[in-house]
């Protein structure tokens, strides 16, 4: 469980809301509505993950993109929810890749060669990652220590590991470019829960105009983030 | 649907197509223009919010070429096998109207006069032997002199942003002291400098280099181009590069020449039509049309015309000159053909100073063209005497806009841990604190690079892909590592608290997994010597001599500055050559 201060709540969502002209602007926008919807307070249930990929998704992102002292974690933002929403895309079904064979193994500097969409990668990726857990751990990735984990994803990181026909570095690249989408993407995707991945960086978000800001030179920009819906932090 | 042949049919709807369509409409023919991609305008797909969503734009590549129905393949030498550039990554081409001049950052260079007369000038100061062996460095056959006036065409309509050095021979301005002299000034002033770019032009000018501000068609103010269409000032918004603007404030085709072609009865624009061939008669001395795929019947059609343009951008051109069989295909081997010869692009590297904690960057400032650079060390500006190589890069600070995912794959750095603990500090302090600067470099053209059919591989319409051989060499990586070391100097000026120099490695292949620009060049070059070139010095084809090839497939070898200045400026050009000789007397425009 995340700290409660971090469970979304929706009196801030809303007063971020009213607090901002972009809400006026973009009410009865669809992007808007949606996003209200997917920041309600019931706790997400995965649409494509099962339960015990669930479980490792969330460990794993949260070790790659830990909660600190410099800003919230994978699971404050939302990230793996990003991930599965994600999934069920064009994108996670590998609809944006060329996806015709035969498919070939070659170097690495030539790209990807397997003929796995992202959903495929994770539904493999984590089934070998937590059988390999459960043999060098005796337990599933989850619920290990977090040093174990980590040691588990710098292994698969490093190239140390495959995963029955995928290379551990493969899989390792795909959850850490997802996890990192999931932590700045505009909320409307599901991750970056309350802006939180751009209050961190400073990144005023859909604001998209700097006119008056061009020329000063020094100080940090001083407005705060704003999403396509409307959201403000 | 039935559609009547035109006089002229213009493949591709970017900005090689949209230059060409319009002229020869101008010029009374009837065109049609064929693009494999769906309509595209900024109403829609740059409407705001929507527009500035960073995953679903540069990330997803949602304006991007569909890569589920066709990509190429790709190999480092050619004993190896090629494979599929499954993802979008090192290189993005365009698809839909507006091609890439939709989502491109607006860059707008024109050529220095020696990247046009580089292997005269090369040879002139330091003789043949200076050229490395296999590198096949050649002129393009057009001075500056003779484009000029199409530059200065180009940026009228593109509504380009500038300072001027020389006008009519005469110092004008703060500009770019290496560039040529030109016929007029910018139409716009230069941009105003973020952050970073002013930092770097103190810095660059402490070090005894010259900077001047990237010449950009991002508007700087509100403009009217000749054809009466209206560009709003640019917003520094930063989603930019990969982005429809919504602002219209970058130059696209979509908002500065099609809004003057549309309502044209001699014009008429099909989308969802991806051409596969065009035909030839039986001699294949001339071509009869073309041959496209209607996407929305799955029926192929046939339309006839006197004129073909292919305008489908540098790699697609190439490969629809080998399908239709247009020009000898180069064979590597026997060192014969030129279809597909001289493939290049453009060498590119980032390097990075931290500056303090009370100086913030704001680096999701910016805008696609803006910036300032340098030349000190771009083409023939320097002495390559005692270097031992032939190229150069200009050197700049170009803030497009960084958003934060792609902010992420950078991190706090090289070295920097790229996820879990130390990751988050480095990454935000980096981009807060941050300047990037790139040395944007030439790409030389050898024997071994090239283009050609894949022998495996076919896309979803049964085409067989085109293929890439292509790698770094050696001449590129002691370019960019003596021109990044050039970097040091700005460095120290900046007071970087650290600073980390971007270069090149030797042996390094060309790796497809990294982004590195879209400026692709080469394969189908213009010349006088079709032995060496496919197209004459008039972009038409030596062999089909209705039939002429726009983009940048026509640099013989990738020059420091980006492509864009110079395939527009070749396509007014081109038309004008079309609409002043060639169609008062269809023909070949130079004799042998
Ligand atoms: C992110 C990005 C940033 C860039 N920034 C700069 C910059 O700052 N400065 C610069 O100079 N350049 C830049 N470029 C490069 C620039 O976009 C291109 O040089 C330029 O757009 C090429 O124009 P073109 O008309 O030759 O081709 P394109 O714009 O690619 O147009 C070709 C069109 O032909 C269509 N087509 C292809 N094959 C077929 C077929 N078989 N049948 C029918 N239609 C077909 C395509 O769908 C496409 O719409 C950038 C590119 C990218 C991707
Ligand atoms: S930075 Fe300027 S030119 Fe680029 S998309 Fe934004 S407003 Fe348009």
């Amino acid at each position: 469980m995340p700290p409660s201060h971090l469970v979304p709540s929706r009196r801030t969502f809303v007063k971020g809301l009213l607090g901002t002209t972009s809400f006026w602007l973009f009410s009865g926008h669809q992007g808007w509505s949606d996003a209200l919807a997917s920041n309600a307070d019931s706790p997400y249930s995965p649409a494509y993950f099962t339960a015990a990929e669930w479980r490792f998704l969330q460990a794993a992102c949260e070790r790659i993109f830990p909660h600190d002292d410099v800003g919230p974690g994978a699971l404050d933002l939302a990230v793996p929810e990003f991930i599965d929403r994600q999934m069920n895309t064009s994108y996670g079904r590998g609809e944006d890749w060329f996806m015709a064979g035969p498919f070939q193994d070659g170097p690495a500097n030539l790209g990807y060669q397997l003929p796995l969409a992202p959903r495929d990668l994770y539904r493999h990726g984590i089934a070998a990652t937590d059988s390999y857990a459960r043999q060098q751990h005796g337990k599933a990735f989850a619920d290990l220590a977090a040093t174990d984990q980590v040691a588990i994803l710098t292994a698969l990181e490093g190239g140390a590991v495959t995963l029955g026909n995928v290379p551990g570095r493969t899989f390792f690249e795909q959850l850490r470019t997802n996890t990192m989408e999931g932590a700045f993407s505009d909320p409307i995707h599901g991750g970056n829960r309350h802006l939180g991945g751009w209050v961190m960086l400073g990144f005023p978000g859909a604001r998209a105009d700097f006119m008056d800001w061009v020329d000063q030179y020094g100080p940090a920009y001083p407005f705060g983030p704003v999403s396509i819906s409307g959201e403000t932090a | 649907m039935s559609i009547k042949n035109p006089d002229a049919i213009v493949v591709g709807a970017g900005w090689a197509g949209a230059i060409l369509a319009k002229e020869l409409t101008e010029a009374g023919l009837s065109v049609v223009m064929l693009e494999r991609g769906p309509e595209r305008t900024t109403a829609v797909e740059g409407a705001y919010p929507d527009s500035v969503d960073e995953l679903r734009g540069a990330v997803r590549h949602r304006l991007f070429q569909n890569m589920a129905k066709t990509t190429v393949t790709v190999r480092n030498t050619p004993d190896q096998t090629a494979l599929p550039y499954r993802q979008l990554a090192a290189f993005l081409p365009g698809e839909g109207v507006g091609g890439a001049g939709l989502h491109w950052s607006g860059v707008h260079f024109r050529a220095a006069a020696e990247d046009l007369t580089l292997r005269s000038t090369v040879v002139e100061r330091y003789g043949e032997k200076f050229i490395p062996e296999g590198m096949n460095l050649q002129d393009y056959g057009v001075t500056y002199d003779e484009l000029e006036p199409f530059y200065d065409k180009a940026e009228k309509v593109f509504g380009t942003a500038g300072t001027a050095y020389k006008v009519n021979g005469q110092v004008v301005g703060d500009g770019n002291v290496f560039a040529p002299s030109r016929s007029d000034d910018f139409p716009l002033p230069a941009l105003k400098d973020v952050y970073s770019a002013h930092l770097f032009r103190g810095a660059a000018k402490e070090a005894g280099y010259h900077p001047y501000s990237l010449p950009a068609a991002n508007a700087s103010a509100q403009y009217t181009n000749p054809y009466g269409v209206q560009m709003g000032p640019c917003n520094f918004c930063g989603f930019c590069s990969g982005y429809d603007c919504y602002m219209y404030s970058k130059a696209s085709p979509n908002v500065n020449i099609l809004p003057a072609l549309r309502g044209n009865p001699n014009f008429s624009m099909l989308t969802g039509a991806y051409v596969l061939r065009v035909n030839l008669d039986d001699d294949k001395k001339r071509a009869t049309g073309v041959t496209y795929l209607d996407l929305a019947t799955n029926k192929e059609v046939t339309l006839n015309a006197d004129l073909v343009i292919l305008s489908a951008f540098q790699f697609h051109n190439v490969h629809l000159m080998l399908l239709s069989g247009i020009g000898q295909p180069y064979d590597y081997a026997k060192n014969e053909g030129v279809v597909g010869r001289n493939f290049v692009y453009q060498t590119i590297t980032t390097s990075r100073a931290w500056l303090s904690e009370k100086q913030f960057t704001n680096q999701f400032i910016g805008t696609g063209g803006g910036g300032v650079a340098i030349d000190d060390f771009n083409c023939m500006n320097f002495d390559h005497g005692p270097l031992g190589f032939v190229g150069g890069s200009p050197i700049w600070v170009n803030q497009a806009g960084v958003k934060p995912i792609a902010a992420s794959g950078t991190g706090g750095g090289h070295g920097a841990p790229r996820w879990g603990e130390g990751y988050k500090k480095g990454l935000v302090n980096t981009y807060k604190h941050a300047v990037a600067i790139d040395a944007h470099g030439s790409n030389m053209a050898y024997h071994d690079i090239f283009l050609d059919l894949d022998p495996t591989w076919k896309n979803a319409y049964g085409v067989p892909l085109l293929r890439m051989t292509f790698t770094w060499k050696d001449n590129d990586v002691r370019m960019n590592r003596y021109v990044v070391g050039k970097i040091e100097p700005i460095m120290k000026a900046l007071g970087a608290e650290k600073y980390e120099l971007g270069m090149k490695k030797y042996g390094d292949p060309f790796d497809t997994r990294f982004y590195q620009t879209t400026h692709l060049g080469g394969g189908a070059v213009m010349g006088t010597d079709p032995k060496t070139s496919a197209l004459n010095r008039y972009l038409q084809s030596w062999d089909v001599s209705n039939v002429f090839v726009i983009g940048s497939n026509a640099f013989p070898q990738g020059m420091g500055y980006n492509p864009t200045g110079t395939v527009a400026a070749l396509a007014y050009w081109t038309a004008h050559h079309i609409r002043t000789t060639y169609l008062k007397n269809p023909g070949p425009l130079v004799q042998l």
